[in-house]
């Protein structure tokens, strides 16, 4: 057998070696045990940001409810925080309808998008239209406000006449636009999760290709797709700048989506960007609101989660 | 002794070649009727050629089996009977594939048609996420029968050809997933024969199960071919001298030997054969 020899032609020992070496490593099992704790506080920054947002956001709007009460909040129909109206329900009014107009143009779009890509388009085409669909997902908010406000709004004003400059329908449009990527992405993924095995069952059964995907691929990945829908509605219902430009500032409880309304997140935005005093009702109804919107985004969070777990078809 | 064990016997007995009463019933019934006759067949995935110039009749009411080392060609040759294997986009093939005198390339024969007249059992069961009865259902629902009636009789009587009726008749509302994979590969069975095919075409169907399991499906093989015709690539070479009437050996893509089972393993005419049955490679 070969010797191993050092530079100077001296006999090697591999255990030798290793035993020089370990005296070297004793500083290296402290960075092992280092290490750990520096990753644990790196996590605990995010948990740490999130009880403290709860926290200001539960005493603030203590302080709040204090001059106004919970059940005045929650089912007055006026919101003029101005002349001291705070019934919050035509901001979560106006949050709705551009929800609901944002699904109904993300949901069915989204979804059609995620089939085509995981179920017919060659890799080629998948290949340039993922990339795509990511660039629409990175678009900031701010250019998608002004694409509604004067490109989407001149168009619908010419099918509609009358439309205001600002309405609901236009935010709510392109807050669907906004999620379709989410929609798509979250949804292809399921499905690209169904496995194969389970498509060439169907088509050995002599099942045409819509079949598959109606009966098969869709069923199997349901809990993906459900969950994919809900968290890009609660990224609608979240969406700040689109409804700030294009739906305008009119607190307004109605189902017709042509109107001007405001959102939950526009007000925030208009009272936290104006010369709102310190102290004031409306500077504590801030926290009351952004309360209300915390809440509607955790339930829709939760929904999500309940619905992966209990629907998840096991394959 | 069941007719299986008796059979592994006798496929184990020496050199003498031994032909079943039932067998030889069946050789005098003169020439076999075909439900597969493939001629000139070569396929390539790519530029990569996996067939070469394969022609093999196959024949009605029989078990045929398929063995070869891996890679041999053997389960594509099978997923070729039923256009599966133009699931993978690039194959193309030359040649003529005719199922009961029928072309299968030929446009008036559908791929949906052909794969309803020609089922397949796969490698690893893959149940659909469903319970017992959607998934045996699955085939006559996507074929537009929809009473109720209708189907609770398609899915007992699948599940009874099957042999596992007893087992899930007061399961069939549980998820396939919450059986055993001996128990799903069988409910992947019955769904086959939900369609009633002719040719029921079987990817090694026992290479995930383990031997109980196994031993039922072989037996179940043995009562399928009454009523069906049945093409099965197996790895296990006792398997397939077994439970099958001929045997065909493959080898990188072509086919060496084709011959009736007793004899492809005990008096094969191809030294690769040979060497391939008595483990000298594969």
């Amino acid at each position: 057998m070969d010797q191993l020899l050092n530079n100077e032609g001296k006999e090697l020992n591999v255990q030798t070696l290793i035993e020089d070496k370990r005296k070297n490593r004793m500083t290296g099992n402290i960075i092992e045990k280092i290490i750990p704790v520096f990753l644990f506080l790196c996590a605990s920054v995010s948990i740490l940001t999130t009880f403290g947002i709860v926290f200001t956001l539960l005493r603030e709007s203590i302080g709040f409810f204090s001059d106004t009460s919970l059940v005045e909040f929650y089912t007055g129909s006026s919101w003029s925080p101005w002349s001291g109206e705070f019934g919050v329900l035509p901001l979560i009014g106006g949050t709705l309808l551009i929800t609901v107009v944002a699904a109904v143009v993300a949901v069915p779009i989204g979804l059609m998008s995620a089939i085509f890509l995981s179920e017919y388009a060659d890799d080629r085409v998948r290949r340039v239209i993922k990339p795509i669909l990511e660039v629409l997902a990175g678009i900031p908010t701010v250019v998608y406000g002004y694409f509604a406000l004067t490109f989407v709004t001149p168009i619908l004003q010419s099918f509609i006449p009358g439309l205001g400059i600002f309405n609901a329908l236009s935010a709510g449009i392109v807050v669907g636009v906004m999620i379709i990527p989410m929609i798509a992405s979250l949804s292809e993924d399921a499905m690209n999760a169904v496995p194969n095995s389970l498509r060439e069952g169907a088509y050995g059964l002599g099942s045409t290709k819509l079949e598959v995907v109606i009966k098969v691929v869709l069923p199997a990945a349901f809990s993906g797709i459900v969950a994919s829908i809900v968290l890009a509605v609660s990224r609608a219902i979240g969406e700040t700048m689109i409804v700030t430009i294009a739906a305008g500032a009119t607190p307004n409880l109605t189902m017709d989506p042509t109107e001007s309304v405001q959102s939950m997140t526009a007000f925030i935005v208009q009272a936290a960007t104006g010369d709102t005093s310190f102290g004031s009702d409306i500077y504590y109804s801030l926290y009351a609101v952004g309360m209300t919107l915390f809440i509607l985004t955790l339930v829709m969070n939760l929904i999500a989660q309940y619905i992966s777990h209990r629907f998840r078809e096991e394959y | 002794m069941s007719k299986l064990q008796e059979k592994r016997k006798s496929s184990e007995s020496g050199s003498n070649i031994k032909v079943s009463p039932a067998r030889q019933q069946e050789m005098n019934k003169g020439p076999m009727k075909s439900v597969f006759e493939v001629e000139n067949l070569n396929l390539w995935y790519g530029s990569n050629q996996a067939l070469y110039e394969i022609s093999m009749q196959i024949p009605q009411n029989q078990v045929t089996a398929i063995i070869g080392p891996s890679g041999c060609g053997k389960s594509t040759y099978l997923k070729a009977l039923n256009r599966m294997v133009e699931m993978v986009p690039s194959v193309k093939t030359s040649g003529t594939i005719k199922y009961n005198d029928q072309n299968i390339y030929k446009d008036k024969l559908t791929v949906e048609y052909l794969r309803t007249k020609v089922g397949m059992v796969f490698q690893k069961p893959n149940p659909f996420p469903k319970s017992v009865y959607d998934n045996v259902a699955y085939g006559p629902r996507v074929h537009g029968i929809k009473k109720r009636a209708i189907l609770d009789q398609i899915v007992e009587k699948s599940l009874k050809d099957a042999a596992i009726w007893d087992e899930l008749k007061d399961r069939l509302n549980e998820n396939a997933y919450s059986l055993s994979g001996g128990q799903q590969q069988r409910v992947c069975i019955a769904r086959a024969l939900a369609v009633e095919p002719d040719v029921i075409l079987m990817d090694e169907p026992t290479s995930a199960l383990d031997p109980i399991s196994t031993l039922k499906v072989e037996e179940l093989v043995q009562e399928l071919k009454k009523k069906y015709s049945i093409v099965i690539v197996t790895h296990n070479m006792q398997q397939a001298a077994r439970i099958s009437d001929n045997t065909a050996f493959f080898l990188n893509g072509e086919l060496i030997e084709y011959a009736d089972t007793n004899k492809l393993f005990q008096n094969p005419d191809d030294k690769r054969t040979e060497d391939y049955i008595t483990g000298r490679f594969g």
